[in-house]
């Protein structure tokens, strides 16, 4: 796959940095500059705290071409704090029991690899249960 | 607008064609549905396809099919929207037809699934969802499904268990139709202790891939209406409505608003309510959008589709059967054929040819097609006069 396709939504991918709408004030993510929720223009950058919690999850056994080293891996939608539902890999499970509802902080981790040893490593978030103190 | 009739449907069998190829398939189907009519020529051809690019290396199955099936010289394009892409394609038939621009539209599609090895068809297929935001993140489109259902269970308080009467259903029906795929009953047992895919999704809440390939003739209806004593299917309604791509941006909880707002659509260009509906060709790629698509179409009150299910409804002698002739489970899911295939079952059922599967005084039927996790979605109703 072309690495400006990756590269180009690198903001997104390392930081959350997704869209705040200027008329009516929703969290935009990912990014799409046209807000969702009211139609206006939405170019405002807005960089959400990563956290959230769980939405759904299920578990990935048999995963698509490029993914097949690190399986079986468990897969969420996170509703994030600010609002927006995230698609994304769940990391550093250890024992815990995923359930509905658990608390879970972003994290950067590697999400991809293609190929053989020059193949191209692509990073980005993952999500991992809340430390509780 | 012309009311629009059906003249002639043609169908392969969904299985591995380890033999045929991408237009052997669809030409058998189309050339089915020429004999079924009797006609030499029609004026267009519409293909619906979802990844013949991927899956074949081919494009442009527009010129490509007219053009293997005898047609050049005919308007020949081709209509993808992911599962919904066979839908598409009798749909365009449907406008064409209806709107006065052509006299016969031939829509046919095909799937051809199995020259791709497995891992590289599981990515093609996560093409249907949101490919940055979702396919990139290792999900298959099982995964996206399974999201969907857990929540489900969760807000509903339904076990898994409780959706079993939608495969013990379609595989039921299926044993009755020469064309699906999986042409046997199966087992409480078989379904309860299937393997795992994308929990809670087992290998008997999913329908089974395959190569196929569907067909049917269009022509207006006053035509026909001039012949004596000629029965007369027509298209009752069509309708399409979409939904965010992918599954994160839905603001609807579990439910298909795509297929509800399309539903609500067809139900008022028939002037009709979903009780004079007779049976449901549905989108049953997974158990959990059989109920969701019963929901979202007025058959059951949110979260109450597994109800209906477990209290026999859904089967030939209930309330509204779905999956008649097996449905995608047992039929198969020939992904950008399916869409055709729901529609040339609901016309063997008009027409009084589904023979173990018939229906009891089936004289209106409806289709729902689902292109991606609930993002495209067209509803047809058919009749007969
Ligand atoms: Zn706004």
């Amino acid at each position: 796959m072309e690495i400006p396709r990756h590269w180009r939504i690198k903001k997104q991918r390392y930081a959350l940095v997704g869209e705040v709408c200027p008329h009516c004030d929703a969290k935009i993510f990912p990014p799409r500059d046209v807000c969702p929720e009211c139609g206006g223009e939405a170019k405002t950058p807005f960089a959400f705290t990563g956290r959230g919690e769980i939405y759904s999850y299920t578990v990935m056994n048999d995963a698509p071409a490029g993914y097949q080293e690190s399986t079986p891996y468990t897969v969420a939608l996170v509703k994030l704090q600010e609002g927006p539902m995230v698609t994304a890999q769940l990391t550093d499970l250890g024992s815990q029991p995923v359930e509905i509802g658990m608390p879970v902080e972003m994290v950067t981790r590697r999400i991809r690899s293609d190929g053989d040893e020059r193949g191209m490593l692509v990073y980005g978030y993952k999500f991992r249960p809340v430390m509780q103190a | 607008m012309r009311e629009v009739a059906v003249l002639g449907i043609g169908q392969t069998k969904v299985e591995e064609q380890w033999d045929k190829s991408l237009r052997e398939l669809a030409g058998d189907a189309a050339l089915a549905a020429l004999q079924d009519a009797g006609v030499g020529r029609v004026d267009a051809v519409y293909t619906g396809n979802m990844m013949s690019g991927s899956a074949n290396f081919q494009q442009h199955l527009g010129s490509y099919i007219a053009d293997w099936i005898g047609m050049r010289f005919a308007e020949g394009l081709r209509l993808e929207a992911a599962c919904s892409s066979g839908s598409a394609a009798f749909r365009t038939g449907v406008l064409a037809v209806a709107s006065g621009a052509v006299d016969t539209a031939l829509t046919v599609a095909v799937e051809k699934m199995t020259d791709s090895p497995a891992n590289e068809i599981t990515a093609e297929l996560a093409t249907a969802a949101d490919a940055e935001w979702e396919g990139d993140q290792g999900l298959s489109f099982v995964a996206l499904n399974a999201l969907v259902m857990r929540r489900y269970m969760h807000e509903y308080g339904w076990q898994h268990a409780d959706f079993m009467p939608f495969t013990l259903n379609a595989h039921a029906n299926g044993a009755h139709n020469p064309y699906a795929r999986f042409q046997k009953a199966i087992s409480e047992k078989a379904y309860l202790n299937a393997p795992v895919v994308c929990d809670p999704i087992n290998v008997m809440d999913a329908s089974p891939m395959g190569d196929g390939a569907a067909a049917v003739l269009l022509v207006p209806a006053e035509a026909l209406r001039r012949l004596p004593g000629a029965r007369v299917i027509t298209v009752l309604a069509s309708s399409g409505a979409t939904d965010t791509i992918a599954v994160h941006n839905r603001r609807h909880g579990p439910f298909l608003q795509a297929a509800y707002l399309s539903a609500q659509q067809a139900y008022r260009q028939a002037r009709l309510t979903p009780d004079d509906i007779d049976f449901f060709e549905l989108h049953d790629a997974f158990t959990i959008m059989a109920a969701l698509s019963l929901e979202a179409s007025g058959f059951a009150e949110r979260g109450q589709a597994p109800r209906l299910a477990l209290d026999g409804e859904i089967r030939p002698t209930g309330r509204i059967p779905i999956a008649t002739l097996g449905g995608l489970k047992a039929r198969g899911h020939p992904v950008g054929a399916t869409g055709m295939y729901q529609i040339v079952e609901v016309i063997r059922q008009l027409r009084g040819e589904a023979g173990g599967a018939q229906i009891d005084g089936a004289r209106i039927g409806m289709t729902q097609n689902i292109g991606g996790s609930g993002s495209n979605i067209l509803t047809h109703i058919l009749g007969c006069s």
